[in-house]
């Protein structure tokens, strides 16, 4: 079956989702994110959809999933790259994915991740 | 420039909501939807094209350009042979669910399209009729 790959980077997963998913592929790739949360013990999960043209109830909630497990297993979740269409339609689609932190692009999402490691490296010292 | 005016899919995996969206996005840039109208009509027919797969235990989905007043348009026709839908109003409301899904695909749908018909009864399927225009 299709998989979408999952690169790890220092305390950092990234996942570039470059294909329609169908709803089993994103199953996967929540059950997949959280196994290797657990396994790595990654701090940060950045998330690209600039890819996505679309993106409808399910992959939102599957979004919104990743992201309160994430922060159960103590990581943060990162959005970024979505585009402008997508985001009108998921406003007027009436889904909010709460919780889930947002970014413009790549970079400016991993420096908001690195930054919450930062902080977290000085919450440990003191 | 010869272009497929209507056409029909199967619905039955999974997989078939993703050639649904891909095929609704093609008809919608053959009839020149900007890329906001394209993305609204694909989503809609997403959430309608999962509920015929999973709630309607497979269906059809047909579309067709269309043209009124000098406007164009494009329809689609969802329509599947479940279960059908007991109360057609509570199944419009937002978040009301038979399933583990959000509740939102009815509600949702209609609010990124122009015209919204849902027809059904209990044992005799559902179809879902939406337009969206130019």
């Amino acid at each position: 079956m299709e998989r979408i790959p999952i690169l790890r980077m220092g305390p950092f997963l990234l996942v570039t989702i470059q294909v329609d998913m169908d709803d089993r592929v994103a199953v996967q790739l929540q059950d997949d994110l959280t196994g290797m949360i657990s396994s790595t013990h990654a701090s940060g999960v950045l998330i690209d959809i600039s890819a996505l043209e679309v993106v409808d109830s399910f992959i939102g909630r599957m979004i919104g999933n990743i992201s309160a497990m994430s922060r159960i297993l103590d990581a943060s979740t990162v959005l970024v790259g979505m585009r402008p269409a997508v985001a009108i339609t998921l406003v007027e689609l009436g889904l909010t994915i709460p919780g889930v932190m947002t970014a413009l692009n790549v970079e400016r999402g991993m420096a908001m991740l690195n930054a919450l490691q930062d902080e977290r490296n000085g919450r440990g010292k003191k | 420039m010869a272009e497929a005016k209507s056409d029909r899919l199967p619905l039955v995996r999974e997989q078939d909501v993703v050639l649904a969206r891909q095929a609704i996005r093609k008809a919608a840039q053959q009839i020149g939807f900007s890329i906001v109208d394209q993305t609204k009509i694909v989503t809609a027919a997403s959430e309608l094209a999962r509920n015929a797969v999973v709630h309607g235990g497979g269906g059809s989905m047909e579309w067709e350009a269309v043209a009124r007043d000098g406007r164009t348009g494009l329809r689609l026709t969802v329509a599947d042979k479940g279960p059908g839908i007991e109360d057609t109003t509570l199944a419009m409301k937002d978040g009301w669910t038979t399933g583990s899904g959000l509740g939102m695909g009815l509600p949702g749908a209609r609010r990124l399209v122009n015209e919204f018909k849902l027809v059904s009864k209990p044992g005799q399927g559902t179809t879902v009729t939406i337009t969206r225009w130019k």
